[in-house]
């Protein structure tokens, strides 16, 4: 498992990836796999209604990486409701981010469960 | 070809027993009646719904209307654009008008949502996610959260000031009886209500509702033929912004309200200082901040002062959300953006009752998922 941000022969960067780049229209031809970076928390909330399946409550970010002077933001849960903007984080893999087996995409093949939570680096 | 809006009704929004199917043909019936147009003089059918599949199990829904009202053998389609769904249906019987390929065209929307949990009507909602968003169980109310929480502290405005939204929404409801809560709230039990998505409480956030709105079109022509009092769509414009949430460049632009009402504005010749009154999409209260700045009547990190100083307020200089919005009114997804149509067409043929305001030339911002697909129209009175 990897966090693989994609990157165009122009050097834009997004995370995830997309078909073309949505900057300029290239093909994303490379990936920077961002769970080897720590990222800066943009913004947060404490979620205390969730979906099914979705852990109560739910912690969330805005986390910008930088990838050789380029910003991309990646959205995901956070390890502890004991975070604030500007916190220096970084993504550590969990199997499970939802329960597979609840929801309307409960057994749908495109969707992945597993990935990265932000945590705190001190 | 001038578009004219003859027609407008809408069921009552809230928690309703009625499905779909009977929602959607109690506001289409009442549309035609309102206009005195029979069903046999209808050519294109728009249903604006956003997810009746996932809701009820029930799809085809413009063909079951289209059957219900004896519209037969009129042109029917459904009109998926998520919360926006209502505005695009106005875009899309716009089109069929101006491009002359229909000259009677009835727009309904309606969801019907109440009968699912709050959990279950939250992950269909979030279903329009990116699956890498999706998996984080983030759902649109916590987008609002942390649009809010940056907006708060990037631009150091009070907490208050979108309490204040809720407030005023909550207030223009009262007279609104076809609002899911006819009821005042004061500040305190805004402030102090649970927390939904931190820094966001309770009543930043609108109800899940049933409901149906319902608009008539035809050209304006007809439209003279026809009344006396009736709406021009004098601008219209639609845009698409990024599907994944975090990869706009600053959270706090809504990149697709501003492209659609400079899109709007050109068409109808006019700017944000030449506005009424506006029906801005205030799912969450940060939302009506967002679309201030985005259609241009405030500067970007402004728009809470708008809240604070009463200029939103009905008596205030711009009344925003004189139908309670959907904070008060509800938000029957696809059924939204229609019902913003209906009240700004009230306002602007002097039909709004104890709401009506003084308005010659109105706008409605319709605003899919978190600001993914907007719409913005703009109606004058003629």
């Amino acid at each position: 498992m990897s966090m693989d941000a994609h990157r165009c022969p122009n050097g834009h960067v997004t995370y995830p990836g997309h078909t073309l780049c949505p900057t300029c229209g290239e093909e994303q031809t490379e990936t920077i796999d961002l769970s080897e970076l720590t990222g800066e928390v943009v913004t947060w909330t404490t979620s205390t209604a969730t979906p099914p399946g979705v852990r109560e409550p739910n912690t969330l970010a805005f986390v910008e990486f930088d990838v050789d002077g380029e910003a991309v933001r990646a959205l995901g849960q956070v390890t502890t409701d004991e975070i604030e903007t500007g916190d220096e984080v970084e993504p550590v893999y969990v199997e499970e981010l939802r329960d597979p087996e609840v929801g309307l995409k409960a057994g749908e093949s495109d969707q992945e469960w597993d990935g990265y939570r932000f945590s705190p680096t001190q | 070809m001038g578009v004219a809006i003859i027609g407008a009704s809408m069921t009552k929004f809230g928690q309703r027993d009625a499905w779909l199917q009977s929602l959607l043909a109690q506001a289409g019936e009442e549309c035609l009646d309102d206009a005195g147009v029979t069903p046999a003089d209808v050519e294109h059918l728009y249903v604006s719904n956003m997810a009746s599949g996932e809701f009820e199990g029930q799809t085809g829904v413009m063909n079951a209307l289209a059957h219900d009202l004896g519209v037969l053998p009129a042109y029917s389609e459904r009109v998926d654009q998520t919360s926006s769904s209502g505005g695009a249906g106005i875009y899309e019987a716009w089109q069929s008008v101006a491009s002359g390929a229909s000259e009677m065209t009835l727009l309904v929307g309606g969801e019907k949502m109440t009968h699912k949990t709050t959990g279950q009507a939250t992950d269909i909602i979030a279903s329009i996610t990116h699956p890498a968003e999706y998996k984080h169980g983030v759902t649109l109310p916590s987008f609002a959260g942390m649009t809010a929480r940056h907006y708060l502290e990037r631009f150091d405005a009070p907490r208050e000031s979108l309490a204040r939204v809720a407030v005023k929404n909550h207030k223009n409801g009262v007279d609104n009886p076809k609002a899911q809560f006819q009821k005042e709230i004061t500040m305190e039990k805004a402030l102090e209500s649970p927390i939904i998505a931190d820094p966001l409480r309770l009543y930043d956030f609108c109800p899940i509702t049933d409901g149906s709105a319902a608009l008539l079109f035809t050209t304006e022509e007809r439209a003279k033929e026809l009344t006396d009092e009736y709406a021009v769509v004098s601008g219209i414009g639609g845009a698409t912004d990024t599907h994944v949430v975090h990869e706009r460049d600053d959270p706090t632009i809504m990149g697709g309200v501003v492209d659609s009402s400079e899109a709007a504005y050109e068409m109808a010749g006019i700017g944000p200082d030449d506005l009424d009154v506006a029906e801005l999409h205030d799912m969450f209260t940060i939302l009506e901040f967002l679309q201030l700045e985005g259609i241009g009547v405030a500067e970007q990190g402004t728009a809470w002062e708008l809240a604070t100083d009463g200029t939103t307020q009905k008596d205030g200089e711009l009344p925003i959300n004189t139908s309670g919005g959907l904070k008060s009114k509800g938000h029957p997804l696809g059924a939204s953006g229609v019902a913003q149509g209906v009240e700004i067409y009230e306002q602007l043929v002097g039909e709004a009752g104890p709401r009506q305001v003084e308005a010659e030339t109105g706008l409605a911002c319709n605003v899919g998922g978190f600001g993914n697909c907007v719409i913005t129209t703009i109606m004058e009175a003629r």
